[in-house]
């Protein structure tokens, strides 16, 4: 058992973890954070997205122990970020989910393009949403989504 | 799968770990991002007994920026090297690959230091890094050595490394002024590890020209052929890298490899020399 320190959520938080033990499974059994999703747990599906120090990683490729000190945010966290509500409103509007499975890494993934400004073509978000696996939509609607939120976020920053 | 148990240190200097690694030769393995490690570790397809976290070294991190060379240490991310946080020697080229490596989540934490080690067949640094004849800087018990990117990787997941040893930084010759480069990786899905690489490097400024393959089936192969007609401006590359191919027979491309590499690296010095 190792002791660690991090920030999740924004709450700081101790615990002794067995070195093995990933971030993903930390998240979902020890603090029962079950939006963060393992489909795969070796990096290719990309369920399990989360933040860490603000940029998406896989949680299942991140040993809870190395987290030692950093800050992470899972779905969970993001009742008041305006990047996250465009998404949640549109992938809503637009049916961009069915089971939902991959939909919490889908959302983080998207707010993570659209903070890069890598969301401003289709080409562009179908690029950015490789790593990231839906089994159910065939992804039309997703991108959609995606690029209906980037546009509105676009136009409030043009007329803020 | 979950990954087997383990033991983990996090050392606060390179020396210490170092110091770790050769204590315990035969379980300990050093993790940076992880992100080869933990999915072989979740795979069962490697049971480390100890962990030596060498990712927060500082001296791992560090960036030098010489009038010839620019030094990456070996625990720079791809995605820094990707948003240009590192200085770049390539006018261009690193940046662009590390975009088109992997996925955006697995690029913020995966490391040049870690691609290099592992040297996947299939893994772009060996072979860009080895077109820009960039030389690999380990540290070990006995002190630090530099070894030539083109000897590095040795074979199939085989490097010059020995057990006891950590690259500490990459030091890459900056390309002159009028120096150009093309690059094509072929995979059937963004991000996906390449099917075909291809890297053509032509700095007439300092008489270096190279072309190199990735993804085939061994250490990254380089067209010596192909490499001696970039320099000379000659005409349709096609028939060169063919030459180059039939003289691999030891890498058993098979037809539909042979063609694809073949695309690749005429794509690739089609794009320099135009
Ligand atoms: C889904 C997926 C897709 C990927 N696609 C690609 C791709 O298209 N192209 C590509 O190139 N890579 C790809 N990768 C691999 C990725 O680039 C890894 O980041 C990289 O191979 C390993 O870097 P790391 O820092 O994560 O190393 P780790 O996983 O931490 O370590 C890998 C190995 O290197 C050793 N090691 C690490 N750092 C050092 C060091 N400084 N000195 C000595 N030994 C060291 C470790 O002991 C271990 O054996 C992919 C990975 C995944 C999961
Ligand atoms: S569960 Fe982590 S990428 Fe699939
Ligand atoms: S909605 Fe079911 S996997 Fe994407």
């Amino acid at each position: 058992m190792t002791a660690i320190r991090l920030q999740i959520n924004g709450a700081d938080v101790a615990d002794d973890v067995p070195p093995r033990l990933s971030l993903a499974d930390f998240l979902r059994e020890r603090r029962n954070l079950t939006g963060t999703h393992l489909g795969c747990e070796h990096g290719v599906c990309g369920a399990c997205t989360v933040l860490v120090d603000g940029a998406p990683a896989r949680s299942c490729l991140m040993l809870a122990v190395a987290c030692d000190e950093r800050r992470i945010q899972t779905i969970e966290a993001f009742a008041d970020d305006p990047v996250m509500q465009a998404l949640r409103r549109n992938f809503h509007q637009h049916h961009a989910l069915q089971c939902g499975y991959c939909t919490p890494a889908m959302l983080i993934t998207a707010r993570d393009l659209i903070l890069r400004r890598r969301a401003g073509s289709e080409r562009e978000i179908r690029d950015g949403l490789a790593g990231n696996i839906c089994r159910c939509t065939g992804y039309t609607n997703i991108v959609t989504a995606i690029a209906a939120a980037a546009k509105e976020l676009g136009t409030e920053a043009a007329n803020a | 799968m979950k990954a087997p148990a383990v033991d983990y240190v996090r050392p606060k200097s390179l020396a210490e770990a170092v110091d770790l690694l050769s204590q315990h030769p035969r379980e300990a393995r050093v993790i940076a991002g992880g992100q080869s490690l933990v999915a072989m570790m979740n795979l069962r397809v490697a049971s480390p007994g100890l962990l030596i976290d060498i990712s927060r070294l500082p001296e791992l991190s560090l960036v030098s920026d010489d009038p010839n060379a620019v030094g990456i240490g070996a625990c720079v991310t791809h995605a820094a090297i990707e948003d240009g946080q590192a200085a770049d020697p390539s006018r261009g080229l690193m940046p662009r690959v590390a975009a088109s490596l992997a996925y955006r989540a697995i690029r913020t934490r995966g490391t040049i230091g870690g691609s290099l080690a592992l040297s996947d067949p299939a893994a772009e640094w060996p072979a860009v890094l080895t077109a820009l004849d960039a030389e690999v800087v380990v540290c070990g018990p006995g002190g630090k050595r530099s070894i030539g990117c083109a000897d590095f990787t040795t074979g199939v997941f085989e490097t010059a490394l020995a057990a006891d040893e950590i690259i500490e930084s990459v030091r890459i010759p900056k390309l002159s002024q009028d120096a150009r480069w093309g690059y094509l990786k072929l995979c059937r899905k963004a991000g996906e590890f390449a099917s075909a690489l291809a890297v053509a490097v032509i700095d007439r400024t300092r008489g270096h020209s190279r072309v190199v393959l990735g993804a085939a089936n061994g250490a990254p192969l380089v067209l010596d052929h192909t490499s001696r007609l970039l320099s000379n401006g000659g005409p349709e590359p096609r028939n060169a890298v063919a030459a180059d191919l039939d003289r691999a027979a030891d890498r058993h491309f098979d037809e539909f490899q042979r063609n694809l590499h073949i695309v690749a690296a005429t794509r690739a010095v089609r794009q320099v020399l135009q």
